[in-house]
């Protein structure tokens, strides 16, 4: 290349560089757009979900419409589901008959830590009982923290509910 | 009291009141200073990239680089096995020492200076060399291949930028004169036009970019280009040692700046009283850093043979040039 | 002499056992694996002449998650979570991958609309992937700001797919006969102002990035990687077609609903980290054409097929399926032994083919050309170890 033409390139070179500082120029004085997150938080956590949670029920509106199938625990990739299972011998008033064994969920352990949030449990669960729940900034120091009874978590929501209204 | 005074300055000469005066005065600057450059890049970065900066730690967060630094402070210094302690702690000891140095010559304002020599410009050329040294110990002291790399590109880059930044000056002082810094100021106007800038263009930009390289700023920050060398020489420092790198590279920020103020810029001269000459010097300093910083968090970095080839393929020329046209501007 | 043997891993005695005799005492380094630019674990080791790298070799498996031996232990539905893990930032196309593997050995079928969901969805990733890039190699390159302008335009991409998949990063989205949920109008109208901020964002980066001379300077004429060399290695992707060929899955092997579409396949014949960077930035331009494409051809219709097996147990047999992820060509090999578990599940990751170029095209570079080198590649490390 010759002198004239590397001149001309070293000015077109400058040129590129104040259209660059142009641009950061301008971006200084426009508004920040990050959300200083502890004071405010974003606006479509909604949208998001967050760990697995009971839904109330629909049938049965103080728990959960789980029917203890296991289901959920089968389909999980990840292993963090554990059913807990407390059998009943239902009263029979017809006196002949044998009692029958009913199952009633005493508690749904949820290991936050494993879940990948995949949605098969949801999605597996023949009631529906399960989904996800906008809890979404959960932080714990220790990992044993984040392992939950969703049976009880449940019972803790709609108790806050009620003492609300 | 005043006898009191006058036995004292007949013991210790007044010169050298003045210039512990001024010593004093220029070491709480140089603390304050880097406590709030580093505040102030940090604020810019974060508007130029659409956030905050800091804005925890006090109003504004203006705090912020006070509790880093009290963090620094109050970390473990701990040297590399293997390495050369003397020299690995010679290296930010050395980075710092001359700073003090430097801005003993600088004219703030009519005769708001420390220690006015007539040789104030070789004197600042002279110290601010000491920099390359203190890398290159840093560098080797370390035993780390990556500081060693670090330390290699800093010595070339300093031997390189040193000369049109040498040649830059020099058609300066061709023109005044003089070597000491406030006759340099005094040879310049109040106005803008009647200052260097303008009648010397090329020196001016060279001597810019020159201050780049020389104070290892984006888009010249080889010597510790952290993607390329982790982070360069100071990659096994930490607490002060680190600090003490830190403070040195915001002080020469605000030096590279002064004698650019100095040369090109009218000093602290401006309209206005002369009283207030010493925020005009501010002011314009001040300019020069915000500029500085404004580049570094618009460019990529140059790459090493690169910004070698600007040194010796352009600007040794251009400011060899610019050093005979002032020549001949000078004699007609 | 005594010390230095003693020194590193297994890995650096073999690479200093095949140094030369004549260049013995050449300075050994390790580039990783947390070295700032290898984004991740990628650790290489390279010999240096001064400034000059006489060799390198590439390091892989921190990252090692044994993404195929689990899919021979998990169910076909159980193994879906896994394909959002293993290339994170273009996680809807490895989703694809797999589903369509899956959905072509037991041969269902479709809706329409539902492919159409998939293209923009996965397309949308794909801008947020090639954003993600254009940030971090920017970064590797020295510049501090644009990777927070590419995340303030990513952010928005990723809120409207947070909108549908309910996640920002690790998608598990698609199912087998379709999508998960269904687009609403919402998201719709989202999108398509999404490709109208696109579209005015990108000569904002030509402005301040693209015709930027240093980065030009950084670029251009740098890692030119010969066509002929990117055949023999098999690369894919913003890769190859940065050595001038035409290749993308989209086109040459038609998946979906991609042959209706209108779009263009960049290709820029240099060879070097400015054509690589230029298709990627022009992908990003013909992303945005499908989807605003998709966006007004989207059929009514179901998202997810009505007679979706619940448990799957395809025949026996075995299925290759590929898609084009944002680094190249995705392919995933399933053989199955009719049971509900794959007997072998095979990846073909496109960042694994790319990463091995570079030992070849890093030789007699400066250190920083190969960082320069190593970030055009747009690797990303879990999908080269899986
Ligand atoms: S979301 Fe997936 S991983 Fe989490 S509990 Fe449900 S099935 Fe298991
Ligand atoms: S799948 Fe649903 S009903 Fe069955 S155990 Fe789980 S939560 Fe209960």
């Amino acid at each position: 290349m010759n002198l004239l033409g590397e001149i001309r390139e070293a000015i077109k070179g400058f040129y590129s560089l104040a259209v660059g500082m142009g641009v950061t120029g301008k971006y200084f004085f426009r508004p920040e757009v990050t959300v200083h997150y502890p004071r405010k938080t974003v606006d479509n956590v909604s949208t998001y979900s967050g760990h697995v949670e009971l839904q109330p029920g629909k049938k049965n509106p103080d728990g959960a419409d789980c029917i203890v199938c296991g289901t959920c625990v089968r389909n999980c990739p990840s292993g963090c589901l554990t059913l807990e299972v407390l059998e009943l011998m239902e009263e029979n008033p017809d006196l002949e008959k044998k009692p029958k064994k009913i199952k009633k969920l005493k508690a749904l352990i949820y290991d936050y830590s494993y879940c990948s949030l995949c949605g098969q449990c949801i999605e597996n669960c023949p009631v529906t009982a399960l989904g996800f729940s906008q809890h979404v900034y959960w932080a714990e120091f220790d990992r044993k923290a984040i392992k939950m009874d969703l049976v009880a978590r449940l019972k803790d929501q709609l108790n806050a509910k009620k003492e609300a209204m | 009291m005043s006898s009191l005074i006058q036995f004292i300055s007949r013991l210790i000469p007044l010169e050298l009141i003045h210039i512990l005066i001024g010593l004093v005065a220029i070491l709480a600057f140089i603390g304050v200073n880097g406590l709030v450059l580093v505040y102030v890049e940090r604020k810019v970065a974060g508007f130029i990239q659409r956030r905050p900066g800091p804005f925890e730690v006090g109003p504004w967060g203006i705090l912020q680089t006070l509790a880093d630094a009290v963090k620094l402070m109050g970390k473990q210094l701990f040297s590399p096995s293997g390495g050369d302690r003397l020299l690995f702690w010679l290296a930010p000891m050395l980075a710092f020492a001359p700073l003090p140095l430097l801005f003993m010559t600088i004219p703030v304002g009519k005769n708001l200076v420390a220690f006015d020599a007539n040789l104030g410009l070789i004197l600042i050329l002279a110290f601010s060399g000491l920099n390359v040294l203190a890398l290159c110990f840093a560098g080797w002291g370390s035993y780390n291949k990556w500081s060693l790399l670090g330390a290699i590109r800093s010595v070339s880059q300093a031997v390189a930028y040193e000369i049109p930044m040498l040649l830059a000056v020099l058609a300066v002082t061709l023109t005044t004169g003089t070597l000491q810094l406030s006759a340099i100021v005094d040879a310049q106007g109040v106005w803008p036009w009647q200052w260097h800038f303008l009648t010397q263009p090329a020196g001016f930009i060279i001597y810019l970019i020159c201050a780049f390289a020389e104070t290892n700023r984006a888009p010249f920050d080889l010597p510790e280009a952290e993607s390329e060398l982790t982070a360069g020489f100071h990659t096994e420092y930490s607490g002060m040692g680190f600090g003490l790198f830190f403070l040195a590279e915001y002080s020469s920020m605000v030096v590279v700046s002064s004698v650019c103020t100095v040369l090109f810029l009218g000093g602290w001269k401006g309209p206005g009283p002369e009283i207030l000459g010493f925020v005009w010097f501010f002011a314009k300093v001040y300019g020069l850093v915000l500029l500085m910083m404004w580049v570094r968090w618009t460019f990529p970095r140059v790459r090493f043979d690169q910004l070698l080839n600007i040194s010796w393929r352009w600007l040794i020329p251009l400011s060899l040039f610019n050093l005979l046209y002032v020549a001949a501007v000078v004699k007609i | 002499m005594t010390t230095e043997t003693l020194c590193g891993d297994f890995y650096t005695h073999c690479f200093q056992a095949e140094q030369d005799k004549e260049h013995e005492g050449r300075l050994i380094i390790n580039m990783g694996p947390q070295h700032p630019s290898t984004h991740g674990v990628l650790r290489v080791i390279v010999e240096m002449e001064g400034e000059y790298i006489s060799r390198a070799e590439p390091v892989i498996g921190y990252l090692h998650r044994m993404h195929e031996k689990m899919g021979e232990i998990k169910t076909y539905h159980q193994y879906m979570p896994n394909m959002g893990r293993v290339d994170y930032l273009h996680a809807l196309a490895w989703n694809w991958a797999y589903i369509g593997a899956v959905e072509k050995l037991c041969q269902i079928e479709v809706p329409r609309r539902a492919e159409f969901i998939r293209v923009i969805t996965c397309e949308m990733n794909r801008i947020c992937s090639h954003l993600v890039w254009w940030g971090a190699y920017l970064l590797d390159l020295g510049a501090f700001t644009p990777i927070m302008y590419s995340f303030d335009d990513r952010e928005q991409a990723v809120d409207l797919l947070q909108m549908i998949t309910g996640s920002r990063l690790t998608y598990c989205y698609y199912r087998f006969g379709g999508v998960r949920t269904d687009i609403n109008d919402a998201f719709i109208a989202g999108t398509r102002d999404f490709c109208k901020l696109m579209k005015s964002r990108l000569p904002m980066y030509k402005d301040l990035v693209t015709d930027n001379y240093i980065l030009r300077k950084r670029c251009e004429e740098i890692g030119v990687l010969p066509l002929e060399m990117a055949r023999r290695y098999g690369a894919t992707g913003p890769v190859l077609r940065g050595s001038g060929q035409k290749y993308d899955v989209r086109r040459a092997e038609p998946y979906s609903v991609y042959p209706e579409l209108d779009f263009e396949i960049p290709a820029f014949p240099e060879g070097d980290a400015m054509a690589r960077y230029r298709v990627r930035v022009a992908e990003m331009e013909q992303s945005v054409r499908i989807i605003e494409q998709s966006l007004n051809m989207l059929p009514q219709g179901d998202f997810m097929a009505p007679k979706s097996p619940k448990r799957i147990k395809p025949p026996k047999g075995d299925v290759y399926f590929a898609v084009e992820g944002a680094r190249g060509k995705i392919g995933v090999y399933i053989i199955s032994d009719g049971s509900s578990t794959p007997y072998r599940l095979k990846l073909r990751s496109p960042s694994y083919s790319n990463l091995s170029l570079f030992a070849e095209l890093a030789k007699g570079t400066l250190l920083a050309d190969a960082v320069s080198i190593l970030g055009s590649l747009d690797l990303v490390i879990p999908e080269i170890d899986r």
